[in-house]
Formats: C-alpha cells, structure tokens, sequence
C-alpha cells in the first residue's frame, strides 16, 4: 500500500457510491455524511469488496444501499451487534457502523455501551440530528432540555445524552466529532478513526431541513461572541492522545479534558478528536486464545473436519 | 423382564451432591450399566434443596421411575421436606422410597427420624462427621471435620456404593479423575473417606438391602453425557464458528461447554449483552460466512422474534437457535421443566417467518438434530431453532459413541465469481429454486446489499406489488422444499406396529422430552409391541401432516402427551391435520413425565375414557390436586420440629 502514489490511486471516492437513486430530502445532512465516508474509503484505499458497511434503522439506516461495498441495512438499534458478528466472523474486513442517534443512543444503547466495552476494530459513525425523521420528526436521545423543534409539539422535559461522553464511559478508543457539512474534515475523521487500532465512535452533527429548525445550517455556521461556533480542535493546543496507554492517570486525565472540552459553556462546539487510546482490541485477545485466528479470519478456517473424539474420550 | 435399581441422593444446592451423582454414575456406565440420571434444583446458588436420581438398568434406560430404592440424604429437608418456608414448597422424598428400600442418613438428623412414619422401610444412620475426622486424622489434619464437611457428599457416596454391592474401585478412579491431575492429596482423600464409609456401611447394613443392583451387562464403550454436552458437541462437529448467548438457565451449560473449547477448535464464544444481541449477532455472523448459533431459554426467546425476521427476510444461512424450554410464563419456573414454548417457537415474530424448527426427543437426537439443523439452515437460508428443555438440558443418559462417520456438511449454494462476473451478482435473485446462491462477504465481485425491509432481488428497499408478491412465495417455498428433500426417518417415528389390515388399537403421540418415559413405558405396558404404538412427531415446521394424519387415522384411540397445560401437540396436530386426539395428558408441575406417570395416564384413558387428563407425581390427578396438597403441606410444617434454612459449609481455605 505505501508504494501507491496518489497518481497511482486504484479506488476513487465514486468506487465505493452506487448506482441507486437516493430516497434523502434534498439538502438532508446525510449526504455529507455519505460522501465524507467515500472520501475516507478512497483515502485509505480500501477495496470496496474488503469493506462492510452496517446500519440500523432510519434515514441514516438507508446509508448502506448508497454504498458499494458489502452492505447490510438490519434492524432498529442493532448496529452494534451486527457490526460485531461481522468483525468476529472476518476481521480482515473494514467494518463501519452507520445509524442515526435515536438508533445509537435510544433503543441501541445496550448495545451502544457494550460494543464499547468489547473494543472491537470497528467505526461506528453516529448521524446525530437531534430528531427521529423518518417519523416525522419526534424528540430524540441528543436533544436538550427545553428544546423544541418545528416537529414536536411540546419541549423536551427530558435531559439529552452527551455521546462524548457516553463513548468514553463506555470504553470507545477514538471518541470523535463532526459535522456533516464540513465534508472534508468529516472524512478526514473517520479515515483516522477507520485506521484506528480499536473501536472507534464518531458523533456527527446532522442538519435535519425538514424537522429540525434550531440546529440548522446557519445555526452551525454562527458566531458566539464574535467567534465561529463551530472550531477544529487541531487549531487549538488540545492534544487527545494517550501517550503512555499504561498509565491510569494520564487516561483519566484525558478522559476529563475530553468531558470538559465536550460541555463547553457559552454556545461553541469542538470538532474533531477528543480521545485516542491504543489498547489491545477484542479481536487481539481472541488471537491469544484461539490459534487459528492468528493464521486466517474465521470465515476462511476450515471447520469441518474437526474430532470430537477427545471430548468424547472425556464422557466415557 | 428389564431390571433396575433406583438411587436418588438429595441436599441443598452447592453441596456437590450432582458431582457425586455424576461421578458414581460415570463408575456404573464404565462397569457396563445402563445408567439415566436426572436432577431436580431451584433457581438458587447455595442452601436450596436438590436432588439426584440414578436409574441403574441392564436395558437401556430412557426416564426416571418415581420409586426410589435407596435414599442417600444429606439433609433434613430431604427426609422431612421443606419446613422452613411460609409456604412449603415439598414434604422431602421419603414417601418415595418404595417398601423394603432404605435411606442412609447422616447422624446429624437424627432427631428428624421420629418424623419418618414409615415401618416398611429401612433407616440406617451413618456418622459422616467422625468418619470424615478419622480420615482427616489419617491425612494429618486432626480436628478439622467441620471445615471439610463438604466432603460429606463424598462419604455418602461411598456409602450408598457399598449397600448396592458394588465395587469401590471403579469409584474411586472416577472421584480422582473429577479432581483432575493436579489436585493428588486432596483427591486420595476423598477417595480414603469415601473408603471409610464404604466398610462401615458394607459391614453394617449390605446383608439387609432387598433391593439389588442388577447383574452389571457386558462392557460396552458407551459415553453418559447430559443435552447441553450433546448440543454443544453437534456444534463443534457441524463446524460452528460464532455462538452468542446470554446467561440464562437452563440454556448456560451449553455456551460454557462450548467455551471450554475455544482454543482447540477455533471457535468463538460470545458472550452479549442480551438475548437480542446475541441472535442478531448469530444472524449477521451467518451472513459474515461462519455457521453461527445461539442458545437460550424462554425468557431469552421471548427477545429473539426480531432477529428470526431478519434472518428470514435478509435470507441468511442461520442462525441455528437452541431453545431450551422451562416453567413458564415471564421468569416462571426457572430451573425446571415444560414444553411450554412449542407454539412460541412456531411462530414467535411479526408477519410470515420461514423457520425450520426440530424437536429432538432424546440426548442422542439432539445431537443428530442439532448437526442437522446447521446444514437446514445453510441449504434453506433460514433461521432454525432447536426445541429443548430443562429435562433434555440436564439429564444424563449413556449411549453408543456417536457416529460421526456418516455425517456430512452441507453448506448450500454459495456463490463463486469468477474474475469477469463482477456486478452482476444479484443476492436475492429469483430461482426456480428459490434459493439465490450467496456470497460470504470479502469475495471480490460478490459485494450485495441487503436488508430488513422488503426488498428487490439486488437487495435495494422496495415496495412494488409483483416483486412483493415472488418474494413472499420465494422466502416460504423453502419450506416446502425442505418438506420434500429432508428424509421422513428425521421428521417422526413410529415405535410399535403402524395400522395394517387393523387399526392401531393404542397411538401414543408425544414429541421432545416425553419420549423417553413413554419409550420406557412401552415397554412395560406391552413388551411385544401387539396392542401400542409411539408416534413422536420431530419436526415441526415442516409438518409432516400427510403422514401423521395417516397414523392418526389408522389408530382406535389417540393419546398425547404435553408437558404443559394446554396440550400444544394437540392443538399442533389439530392445525395441521384437523385431527383431534381422543386423550390429552397433560402435566404442567415443572417436573418431567416419569414412566409410571405415562403408564397410569395411559391405563385411566382406556378404563374410563377421561378426555384430558393432569399428571403429578406419579398419579393422574384432579384439578383440586394442587390446593389439596398446598393444604397438606401446611399441616406438615405446623406438626413437625421447626428447621432452620440449610447452609452450606465452603470449601476449606475458601475465605482465605
């Protein structure tokens, strides 16, 4: 791979893009999202049919059929397990989790905290657009308290989640966000969270044209006192790295930078990433246990002609 | 004429009373016997009341007999029932020892023994405390009785060895062996108390014991394995790669089995964060290229029905899903038995799910069943679920060495592009079939959507009336495909004499678990197979209607067997056939049918023509059966000594 120039490059962002029309409202934020994944796919050359690409349900669950890679559009709330399986089954292949926040952090949060614990190789792009649009708008886990949308009837009463936050809780190696309308920057995250060596989540804030009228286009592209709202933590002294993944304080320490950084008062958010660790994965203990992993993905090993007579020895 | 002996040892949960069982019974199938054993436990960790039956025969043994011979107790509880509950929740197993049989007890209880009422029977009492500090004395560990009185259970086998007369050595290998290799003084220990107890109780009590163990048959290689073993041993041999599960009785012991053997197979166990992760993730490992697979039990299934769907309509090979059934609804009885789920398994699940679902009726089925069941799902593209039970789950039969020979994979139609094929591959393309070849992601040229909505042959969401109508007969012709191309042998059998010129005089139908008592009550009903036959019905999807209906049709009198309330085999049969069966046995106490349950049921059907009939406790028994003795008990607890909860002593060391 590294003798490829970018001349020489064999996959092109159009690669990974199928030929189906796209069922998204005009202006929806997904598309951002859709074409900074291309992007990412095309920057790391990862052939299409090496790549998997796993969503729930939703607008955003419709992601996958846009894509040309191996592609699975399952069930409400179950990126997660399906993202799992798929990675046990062969860990050669790129696994990218696709799903809308209500999927994430409402009825998959089981799942959410525990593919989190598990620390699979994995990337769990998270369409976060405060609202559950394919039903027409109603509040979901990310929107505030004392927040109303054009499509819900009365104000939240209910505090949202922060996925910041809750990635790291949960055990998320590489704890990210983005913003579906800075493309570039977008695919710039989730190629570093694709070649992170662990689970990574990226939280990417959606705009939503139809239902949602607070967090819209101009809203992001706002200033707070006389400052963009929205600012690259790159451009900041922010450093998200745990450099000695050994070192309990130092991850606590960037644990709290990055909860401090992801509540900031006064109206700016932060894109970019808030927290990297390098630990050994899911996938890393199991080739310790399991011998034929370290050789071939499960998938490829031959399990048919196993003896059982051994254990058969034991029951006699 | 089959002769047996029956032991049950009983003490609280956490003793080690099932690993002295098993350990004695592993020592009687090595000598030749034929050996079926069945526990009964609370959902409990330590201190509530099990206990262990060993049915010991020189024919092949199927189920449990409800007569004990001798009664090893290890508690109070196991002579005087439980009589520290508000509600008693059973009045002990002494008047289950059939007359002239004995109970050895410890010193310990003695001044429980008044309480007994029985004259007919034997009482031997067995100092397990001095026996175990003489040898502990002779190990050098004077004093120390009462941190090592787990091994109690230990001399009481020794115990019960010796007054069935017979051998020590066989048993004393097997009590080493269940303490591995390393574990050398601590084993030869217990192999010395065990030894202690077996010349007291030989000197004292072997002349008086009526009942006998019967000559041992000729040496066999034969293994004892319990389902969960059985299950997770078909897995391996089918080549499973992925199983999920959640913790859950009675489905556990199988996940864990299989763990143990990561490693050695490559196989990788999962262990979720609930049910519904664990058959989504058996769902899309399917999809990702490994034989994949769950276990659970009701509770666990009640949150499966989505991943069935999305198995069936995203058309992936599997998962196979083993459903261990317990006492339901809700958590129910968690740690005993029911058919209960029949009908749930059926059809569990929004819309029309094409479903494959096998209801081996013993250990050595299911592991046919279960290695089956893979190959169902990779040829079909369809989920397939596994019916079992708490009794299958945890009942431990010997059996021939499975035959592994004959055994073959069959992973369905897999789709190989070659290099030019690239974009033409259609996923779910319509075939005269009906099963469109899949491709295992990672195959260059193989890339394909999918998905849980309806769907175009490429995999895109459609919702088009024509292509709705072929996808909806192409998803469920694969039942009837399976119908045609599964052998009649795997789908029911028919034990006894089929409708000739006459009828069958008596069918017996029953499916799962029954089997084994009604196996065995044949052959003490008619030992030459002249007057009753045994119709048990193995699949259940697909229905073998047009053959069942012909039995059914051809018998004089139909009875079945349910081991829940409603009859769901009945009302199965009744589905699929229009049949009705002429008596309906139902039992539904979260306990399995014993032989002689089978047999009175059977017997009060032809006297008096009773159409549904309860059976408890070795009786047919009225509906006012349970208030009575939920009565009775009561009564028990007020006249009887006051007990306090059992405790059960840790290993020495342990808090250390």
């Amino acid at each position: 791979m590294s003798t490829i120039t970018s001349e020489l490059k064999l996959f092109k962002a159009t690669d990974y893009k199928a030929e189906i029309h796209n069922d998204w409202c005009p202006g929806c934020g997904d598309f951002g999202i859709l074409n900074a994944l291309q992007m990412a796919l095309a920057k790391l050359q990862i052939p299409p049919h090496r790549t998997a690409v796993v969503s729930g349900i939703g607008c955003a669950g419709k992601a996958p059929h846009y894509m040309h890679t191996y592609s699975f559009h399952t069930l409400h709330g179950r990126v997660m397990p399906s993202v799992t399986a798929l990675k046990l089954a062969n860990h050669d292949l790129t696994v990218v989790g696709v799903g809308g926040d209500g999927d994430a952090y409402g009825i998959g949060a089981g799942h959410f905290v525990n593919g989190g614990r598990r620390n699979l190789d994995i990337t769990y792009i998270v369409f976060n657009n405060d609202v559950y649009a394919l039903t027409k708008g109603q509040a979901s886990p990310t929107i505030a308290k004392g927040q109303k949308t054009k499509s819900m009837p009365e104000e939240a009463i209910m505090d949202a989640i922060n996925p910041i936050l809750l990635g790291l809780a949960c055990g998320y190696t590489f704890v990210a966000r983005g913003y579906a309308l800075d493309t570039k920057y977008l695919a710039e995250l989730i190629a570093q969270g694709i070649q992170h060596h662990g689970s990574s989540l990226i939280d990417v804030y959606q705009t939503c044209p139809t239902y949602n009228d607070l967090h819209t286009k101009t809203y992001y592209a706002e200033t707070v006192d006389s400052q963009p709202r929205l600012y690259h933590l790159e451009d900041t002294d922010y450093d998200p790295v745990v450099h000695d993944p050994n070192d309990p304080v130092e991850i606590a320490q960037k644990k709290a930078q990055a909860l401090l950084r992801s509540q900031e008062a006064g109206g700016r958010l932060a894109l970019g990433v808030y927290y990297k660790l390098d630990a050994p994965t899911y996938e890393d203990y199991l080739k310790a246990k399991i011998p034929g992993l370290r050789e071939k993905p499960l998938a490829e090993l031959d399990l048919f002609h196993r003896d059982i007579s051994p254990n058969l020895r034991e029951l006699m | 004429m089959a002769s047996y002996f029956s032991w049950m040892v009983g003490g609280p949960q956490g003793s080690g009373l099932n690993v002295s069982a098993e350990i004695f019974a592993k020592a009687l199938a090595r000598s030749g016997y034929y050996v079926f054993g069945q526990i009964e436990y609370h959902s409990n960790i330590k201190g509530k009341h099990s206990a262990y039956r060993l049915r010991v025969s020189d024919v092949p043994a199927h189920s449990h007999v409800e007569a004990v011979h001798l009664l090893s107790a290890l508690d109070e509880e196991t002579l005087v029932g439980d009589m520290y509950h508000e509600f008693p929740a059973h009045c002990g197993h002494v008047h289950e020892v059939a007359p002239g049989g004995a109970i050895l007890y410890d010193a310990e209880q003695r001044k429980f023994i008044e309480w007994i009422g029985r004259d007919d029977i034997l009482l031997w009492e067995m100092p397990y405390a001095e026996l175990l500090d003489r040898a502990l004395t002779d190990a050098g560990k004077p004093g120390q009785a009462r941190a090592y009185r787990i091994m109690t259970n230990t001399l009481a086998l020794g115990a019960s060895v010796a007054v069935l007369g017979f051998d020590f050595d066989p048993v004393a290998q097997a009590i080493r062996e269940s303490f591995g290799m390393k574990a050398g003084k601590v084993a030869q220990l217990n192999v010395n108390a065990a030894k202690l107890a077996y010349e007291y109780a030989r000197e004292r009590f072997a002349k008086q014991m009526k009942y006998k163990l019967p000559p041992a048959p000729p040496k066999r290689e034969q293994v004892i394995l319990k389902g969960t073993q059985a299950v997770g041993l078909a897995k391996i041999q089918a080549g499973c790669g992925l199983q999920t599960y959640y913790p859950i009785s009675p489905a556990t012991d199988e996940s864990v089995y299989l763990e143990n053997y990561q490693g050695d197979y490559n196989l990788v166990v999962l262990q979720t964060e609930d049910e519904v992760s664990a058959v989504d993730a058996a769902v899309m490992g399917a999809h990702g290229g490994v034989r994949s697979s769950t276990s659970t039990s009701g509770p666990g299934f009640a949150l499966m029905p989505e991943g069935l769907g999305l198995a069936a309509i995203t058309e992936a090979p599997g998962p196979v899903v083993v459903l261990y059934q317990r006492g339901g609804p809700s958590t129910g009885l968690p740690t005993r038995q029911e058919q209960g789920d029949l009908l749930f398994a059926l059809n569990a699940g929004q819309g029309d799910i094409p479903r494959i679902v096998i209801a081996p009726g013993d250990i050595e089925e299911s592991f046919y069943d279960t290695f089956d069941a893979f190959n169902y799902a990779d040829r079909y593209q369809l989920p397939v679920i596994v019916l079992m039970d708490k009794h299958l789950a945890s009942c431990s039969q010997t059996l021939p060495v499975f035959d592994t020979a004959e055994l073959k994979i069959d992973r369905g139609l897999i789709y190989r592009p070659d290099a030019e094929s690239n974009g033409d591959y259609l996923r779910h393309a319509f075939t005269e079939s009906g099963i469109s070849p899949r491709a295992i992601p990672g195959t260059p040229g193989g890339i394909f959507w999918t998905t849980s909505d309806e769907h175009d042959p490429r995999g895109h969401i459609t919702e088009g009336i024509g292509n709705r109508i072929q996808m909806m007969q192409k998803r469920m012709g694969k039942l009837q495909l399976a119908a045609r191309e599964i052998p009649e042998e795997k789908k029911y059998r028919l034990l006894g004499p089929a409708a000739g010129r006459h009828k069958t005089p008596v069918l017996i139908v029953g499916w799962g678990s029954t089997k084994g008592a009604i196996v065995d009550a044949l052959e003490r009903l008619d030992p030459q197979r002249q007057n009753y036959s045994f119709l048990q019905i193995r699949m259940m999807r697909p229905f073998p209607a047009r053959q069942v209906t012909q039995l059914l049709q051809g018998a004089a009198k139909v009875i079945s067997f349910d081991c829940n309330y409603s009859g769901q085999i009945a009302s199965l049969i009744r589905t699929e056939t229009g049949f009705s069966v002429h008596h309906q046995v139902v039992k539904f106490d979260g306990r399995p049918f014993s032989e002689d349950e089978v047999v009175v049921a059977v017997e009060k059907a032809l006297a008096d023509g009773t159409e549904r009939m309860i059976v408890s406790e070795g009786k047919v028994v009225p509906p006012e059966y349970g208030l009575e003795q939920f009565h009775a008990m009561l009564e028990l607890r007020n006249k009887r000594p006051k007990m306090a909860a059992p405790m059960v002593p840790l290993p020495p060391g342990y808090n250390k």
